[in-house]
């Protein structure tokens, strides 16, 4: 009988991922040699233009983040370039030697902002993605483990969340915190995500259940709990991880939306790009460049995690296995 | 299938009470409380204390929570504070439905209309330039922002060429207005400039809307199509000499569709999430604003319609989806 299809394309993503995941993780067959799905999955992302593009957005994304400090050449709160800055006539500060993108409304560097923007925004996929992914797991496993009563009732509240549109969820939770802060959009974005890990891993978990080794360990009368933790919760992480790859860009751009419908982080001393994207909108009719910067490192950045989440996703998939 | 359906409603009913439970909360929850919500932050102590009472806040929460529950059912959502203060907020609701349908119906047309038959010429041609193109187009569709892409839009053909006009409905024009929509209202009216000017207005927000929609949608086109085309029955069709207009319509399309019908109730969901975006930058006087403004001022009667009609919709429409399979696949509906 055809089921709700939302649920079903999350099933089926964690069902693609499945015979991929048992030997993901089992690393005596990992080593073995060329048969093996590892390497085959290697095998097919080291050709795999898609892959490069999206590793190699992504490695220099984290290093910009790391190492922002030493790159950005000024303090991106200090109104270094002001005295060029005058609003009412429609004037910014040009780009300039040292200031290679010219200054902000308030005269404030730039490339600066942008640079230490990054971390905020590493921030905000990562932590949404953490939160949302060990949401997930704890209603994932209580109901792909337990089955039975909890399993219903756990999956009912996980239809109710996504029935709710996920930036609506989002803004619905943003408004609970009087006021918003970065903390508060992390949370926002990562409740989002819950349902979506929670769906995936619950058909994992019960894809695993009727397997030869989780049916062999009860035989032998391992207790639940071992069970769960040491067969069944690892065999069923890899399309779980794939997922994650591609939620840090899904939060990234949800947290971007927060911050310009106003939900966003109000701190003006740690730039973000939301936050400047949406500071820029307000003139974006004078000033295009300074929504741009901001808006383009959110979509070379989402498109990198996505990118990356993707190829990974096709090169586990036991489909295209040759 | 009637067993089917009956079914589905059912589980549809339990979660809108689920549904109820948590707006109950979250009401609750809103910084300033449940009293704020209904009167914002305009009420005067004797007033909220006076509500406070009239709604029964020192009542069991139980009981508060059925009451809730009658009042919903009665279609009393309280009244708006902000977004139009004063009325009624399910009358609010009702007056701007129209122009987030229109708005929506225009996108997923623009989606369906260029995704399709893309997504079927691209599978065909694996890897030509239309098929890279295609692909590399849809990637950026889900990493832009929809709000930017909005901007976008609106500065090029609206701001910079003046191609297109760059908010609002429709420009200052005496259009007789029928049901709401405006562009049937013109052609209702048989005012022609009404409907096209109201048409113009709807190019840039549904483009901008439509368009995570058409990268989707290309997407799962795209494979859909190449994964039926190597099917044997294709092959047989091929051999026996049936043109490429019958094997396309009947062989592949139709085989083809499901996933796509599918993928296209799910992004009903981005759809109205988009609209919320897209209407406020074009400053559309749709729902998506309305929630925009709602949240932004707090006005918590406006929020809870919409969040509740947006759930509902969303999950009527994949209902319906669910249920149009069977239209599609004959397989489905004898089982």
């Amino acid at each position: 009988m055809v089921m709700d299809r939302k649920k079903e394309r999350i099933d089926a993503l964690a069902a693609s991922g499945g015979s991929a995941s048992t030997a993901l993780l089992d690393s005596e067959d990992a080593k073995s040699g060329g048969g093996s799905i590892i390497a085959d999955a290697w095998r097919r992302l080291r050709v795999s233009p898609v892959f490069w593009v999206g590793a190699i957005i992504v490695l220099l994304f984290l290093l910009l983040a790391i190492f922002a400090d030493l790159i950005a050449p000024h303090d991106p709160g200090q109104l270094l370039l002001r005295s060029q800055t005058r609003l009412s006539r429609n004037q910014l500060a040009p780009p300039q030697p040292g200031f290679p993108l010219g200054g902000d409304l308030l005269g404030r560097d730039e490339f600066s902002r942008l640079v230490l923007g990054s971390r905020q925004t590493l921030l905000v996929g990562v932590f949404a993605t953490a939160i949302g992914l060990a949401g997930g797991m704890i209603l994932g496993t209580l109901a792909g483990a337990f089955g039975g009563v909890v399993d219903t009732v756990v999956m009912r509240v996980v239809d109710v969340m996504l029935s709710i549109p996920g930036l609506l969820l989002a803004i619905s939770i943003a408004a609970l915190f009087t006021t918003p802060s970065q903390w508060s959009v992390i949370i926002a974005v990562a409740v989002v995500q819950i349902p979506v890990f929670a769906r995936l891993l619950r058909g994992q978990m019960l894809a695993q259940r009727g397997t030869d080794h989780v049916l062999a360990a009860r035989a032998l009368g391992v207790r639940r709990a071992p069970i769960v933790f040491r067969h069944m919760l690892p065999n069923s992480m890899s399309p779980v991880i794939v997922q994650a790859t591609v939620v840090v860009a899904v939060s990234i751009i949800d947290a971007a939306a927060l911050s310009f419908l106003g939900l966003g982080s109000q701190d003006v001393a740690t730039p973000e790009w939301g936050q400047m994207l949406g500071e820029a909108q307000q003139k974006i009719d004078s000033y295009p460049a300074l929504a741009f910067w901001p808006a383009g490192c959110i979509v070379v950045v989402a498109l990198g995690f996505t990118l990356l989440g993707e190829s990974l996703r096709e090169a586990l998939d036991p489909k295209n296995r040759r | 299938m009637l067993r089917y359906i009956v079914r589905r409603l059912a589980q549809l009913v339990v979660v809108l009470l689920i549904l109820s439970l948590l707006l109950f909360f979250w009401l609750r929850l809103l910084p300033g409380g449940p009293d704020s919500a209904i009167c914002g932050e305009r009420c005067t102590p004797e007033q909220r204390t006076a509500l406070r009472s009239a709604m029964g806040l020192d009542q069991p929460i139980w009981t508060q929570y059925l009451k809730y529950l009658g009042r919903i059912v009665q279609g009393d959502f309280g009244t708006s504070g902000f977004v139009e203060p004063g009325v009624p907020a399910l009358e609010v609701f009702w007056h701007r439905l129209p122009a987030t349908i229109e708005l929506t119906i225009a996108a997923l047309i623009f989606a369906l209309v260029l995704a399709i038959p893309l997504g079927y010429f691209a599978a065909r041609r694996k890897g030509s330039l239309l098929d890279s193109t295609g692909v590399v187009v849809s990637l950026l569709g889900v990493a832009v922002p929809v709000f930017f892409l909005a901007y976008l839009l609106k500065f090029v053909f609206a701001v910079k060429l003046h191609w297109l006009p760059d908010s609002g409905r429709q420009g200052d024009i005496n259009a007789t207005r029928v049901t709401g929509f405006f562009v049937l209202d013109g052609l209702i009216t048989r005012e022609w400039d009404a409907a096209w000017d109201a048409l113009k207005h709807l190019i840039l927000p549904a483009i901008a809307l439509g368009f995570i929609p058409f990268a989707v949608i290309f997407r799962i086109t795209r494979g859909s199509v190449i994964d039926v085309q190597n099917e044997d029955y294709v092959r047989t069709a091929e051999s026996k000499g049936l043109t490429t207009s019958v094997i396309r319509r009947r062989h592949i399309l139709r085989n083809a569709m499901l996933p796509v019908v599918t993928v296209t109730g799910l992004q009903v969901g981005a759809l109205l999430a988009g609209a919320v975006l897209t209407e406020t930058v074009f400053a559309y006087p749709g729902l998506g604003q309305a929630t925009q403004i709602a949240f932004q001022n707090r006005d918590y009667a406006m929020l809870q319609i919409l969040v509740l009609a947006s759930a509902v919709t969303y999950m009527l429409v994949n209902l319906v989806v669910d249920l149009s399979y069977a239209l599609i696949d004959p397989r489905i509906r004898t089982r």
